[in-house]
């Protein structure tokens, strides 16, 4: 088990500037957030060396709470503007987090193609279900009959699976937690973290405010026990029965390979131009 | 040796572009292919991986600006190329980076909308939209080359003044300049002078970001240097953190103005042509200027002393000087490639006694110098 660094937590936040929080009370952001805290700790990745990128949204009010080198942009763009940060300086350690609208549909071309890119940083796309900041209207991940402000008959479109996705367009590192199973997030973020490649991260986050409310769930700790009750590990699903498995959502690594990584080959690709042009000269 | 430095060459402008930047030390260009600046990223794409610098093409042009804003946070003297349709997706980055003052370029090889409208032919069209594209209110700074040898120029500036305002620029060619090709002198390397946003010489615990100084520009830590500082979009104080203070919102946006309208003279480069002693005098800019100035020629040998006036530097729009040479004409004429845009400029800064008059052409083609010394026929 990680050790537990609480104490130390402070040290990594701008509290005397930029607290009190926007997050509402039973939010998950915050839990999540303390994870990537503790997986740098562990790391033992220096503030300097660190940057946390996000887009806009809940989620995305995280950087200006961590005392990094943050960077808050536009809707969707976030890994964008990391690509750039990591291919100007390799050595920074780059994470980026998302929220489910964020990363997968105005951001859903961006994520897809950093994936299939393979450079090493990490996302964190943080999965509650809606669009909490704007009021809670459905997402790519808006479960198929859920209520959102803008679903008052159900959620109609089928949702997607962030996992399945970025599995397929070539993420070398993914994995799901939540913010309930709080040790096991710590360590996943620690892998996806030192994984040398793209690694993605989907936690799954409640958010009582926006999505709770609109369906039967307004008191967070429900939505906790939800979190603990409806998941099961992808160990614990070797030993189940197929009909138990019915509704659960699957937590842990689904894929960790090796694959070249995208500055390295930059690397060869710089090789082979001195080489070519020195040839013409 | 990559740029020909001191050297004679039959080059393209797109060609010439991209040998600015090299010569600016461009460290990360961005982009997403589009007709007629493709050529720009094809170039760069040869050299930048030879001389290790980044070269990467992105999933679309909002991928392409944001990727050059990051890059520049991070220490990077970044570009991105496009045109019309790519310029209009790259507005949201353009924004980010006005607000955000972060140092870019970007070039827009205009061509002729509006939508996909006429991809490999030349237009002016989008001159408004680099100055109020974006969402919300800032000042941006825009060059318009007419020549080969300008493309190189401009593009070395657009760095400089990226750097030295801290606020992306932007370099305003069109399909004809770009695509043109012309014998150039190249300058020899020690008559090009680079300049760079200074580094912050505080303690670390003094270092604000958007630092308050006599020139609204203050000097700019990248990211891994030691000095953590938050960038966002949201409205900021000068440490970069949100706020929503009457008086901080009203420093930011006060900055961000009279960083560009207060330096307004490092900024205006116009041209001037026997303006002294005409009473008709042609406004022209970009790849039009050089009919402008054929079209002089011509009144020239029928006796008719017509002057021109050209901006280089199109944003800011130099009022004064416009107004300084213009309100005792009898007559502007303003060619452009597009249904009127600069010509509003001009009727804004000049006395109502002075008749301003249009040559306006949409159709991909070049108004040439007849249609000019015909209009002024008309109205003389
Ligand atoms: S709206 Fe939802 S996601 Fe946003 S802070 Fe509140 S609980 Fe969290």
């Amino acid at each position: 088990m990680m050790a537990v660094h609480l104490p130390y937590e402070h040290k990594y936040l701008r509290h005397k500037k930029k607290f009190p929080h926007v997050w509402c009370p039973g939010c998950g952001i915050g839990i999540l957030m303390g994870s990537i805290i503790r997986a740098i700790i562990d790391l033992d990745w220096k503030k300097d060396d660190v940057v946390v990128s996000s887009g806009i949204g809940c989620t995305s009010r995280m950087p200006v709470y961590l005392d990094f080198n943050t960077l808050h942009t536009t809707h969707g763009r976030a890994l964008a503007f990391s690509t750039g940060v990591k291919l100007a300086n390799p050595t920074l350690k780059v994470i980026t987090v998302m929220g489910d609208g964020d990363a997968l549909a105005i951001g859903g071309n961006h994520i897809i193609h950093t994936a299939r890119r393979n450079m090493d940083m990490t996302a964190i796309v943080v999965n509650n279900n809606n669009y909490g900041m704007t009021g809670g209207q459905f997402s790519p991940t808006t479960p198929e009959g859920a209520r959102t402000s803008t679903t008052p008959y159900g959620m109609m479109e089928p949702n997607f699976d962030v996992c399945d996705l970025m599995s397929g367009a070539g993420a070398t590192f993914v994995a799901r937690g939540t913010v309930y199973h709080v040790m096991e997030l710590d360590r996943i973020f620690k892998r996806a973290m030192e994984k040398k490649g793209f690694s993605v991260v989907e936690v799954l986050s409640p958010c009582p405010t926006s999505f709770g409310r609109a369906n039967n769930q307004a008191d967070p700790v429900d939505m906790m026990e939800s979190l603990r009750d409806d998941t099961v590990t992808v160990k614990q699903a070797t030993k189940m029965k197929q009909q138990d498995l019915e509704g659960k959502i699957l937590r842990g690594i689904f894929r960790d390979v090796d694959v070249p990584e995208y500055l390295d080959r930059y690397e060869e690709l710089c090789q082979r131009a001195r080489e070519r042009l020195e040839m013409n000269q | 040796m990559i740029v020909p430095w001191g050297e004679e060459e039959l080059v393209q402008g797109n060609e010439a572009i991209a040998m600015g930047a090299i010569a600016s030390e461009i460290d990360l260009f961005a982009g997403y292919p589009i007709t007629p600046s493709s050529e720009i990223a094809e170039i760069l794409s040869r050299y930048l991986p030879a001389l290790g610098k980044k070269w990467i093409q992105m999933e679309d042009e909002i991928a392409s600006i944001s990727a050059i804003i990051g890059g520049s946070l991070a220490g990077a003297k970044a570009m991105t190329a496009t045109s019309g349709p790519g310029f209009s997706l790259m507005q949201e980055g353009l924004g980010y980076a006005c607000m955000t003052e972060v140092p870019i370029v970007i070039v827009n090889v205009m061509r002729a909308g509006p939508s996909t409208g006429l991809p490999t032919q030349a237009a002016q069209g989008d001159v408004m939209q680099a100055r109020w594209g974006t969402h919300g209110d800032h000042p941006v700074i825009a060059m318009v080359p007419c020549s080969v040898r300008e493309c190189f120029d401009l593009t070395v500036r657009a760095f400089n003044l990226a750097e030295c305002f801290r606020t992306p620029v932007l370099l305003l060619a069109d399909e004809i300049v770009g695509h043109m090709r012309e014998r150039i002198a190249f300058p020899g390397e020690d008559e090009v002078e680079i300049k760079c946003q200074p580094e912050p010489d505080v303690p670390i615990e003094w270092y604000e970001h958007y630092h308050p100084t006599a020139s609204n520009v203050s000097p700019m830590a990248r990211f891994g240097t030691g000095y953590r500082f938050h960038v966002t979009g949201l409205t900021h104080d000068a440490h970069g953190f949100p706020t929503r203070k009457v008086e901080e919102v009203m420093a930011k946006l006060g900055r961000l103005k009279h960083k560009i309208t207060r330096r307004l003279d490092e900024l205006e480069d116009v041209r001037l042509h026997g303006l002294e002693d005409s009473k008709v005098v042609i406004f022209a800019y970009g790849s039009v200027y050089r009919s402008a100035l054929a079209a002089q020629q011509i009144l020239a040998e029928e006796g008719m002393k017509v002057g021109v006036f050209r901006p280089v530097t199109i944003w800011p729009f130099p009022d004064v000087t416009a107004k300084k040479y213009l309100d005792d004409k009898e007559v502007v004429i303003v060619p452009e490639l597009n249904q009127g845009q600069i010509i509003h400029e001009v009727e804004r800064v000049t006395l109502d006694a002075v008749r301003i008059v249009p040559v306006q052409r949409i159709d991909g083609y070049q108004i040439t110098p007849e249609q000019i010394v015909e209009q002024i026929g008309e109205v003389v």
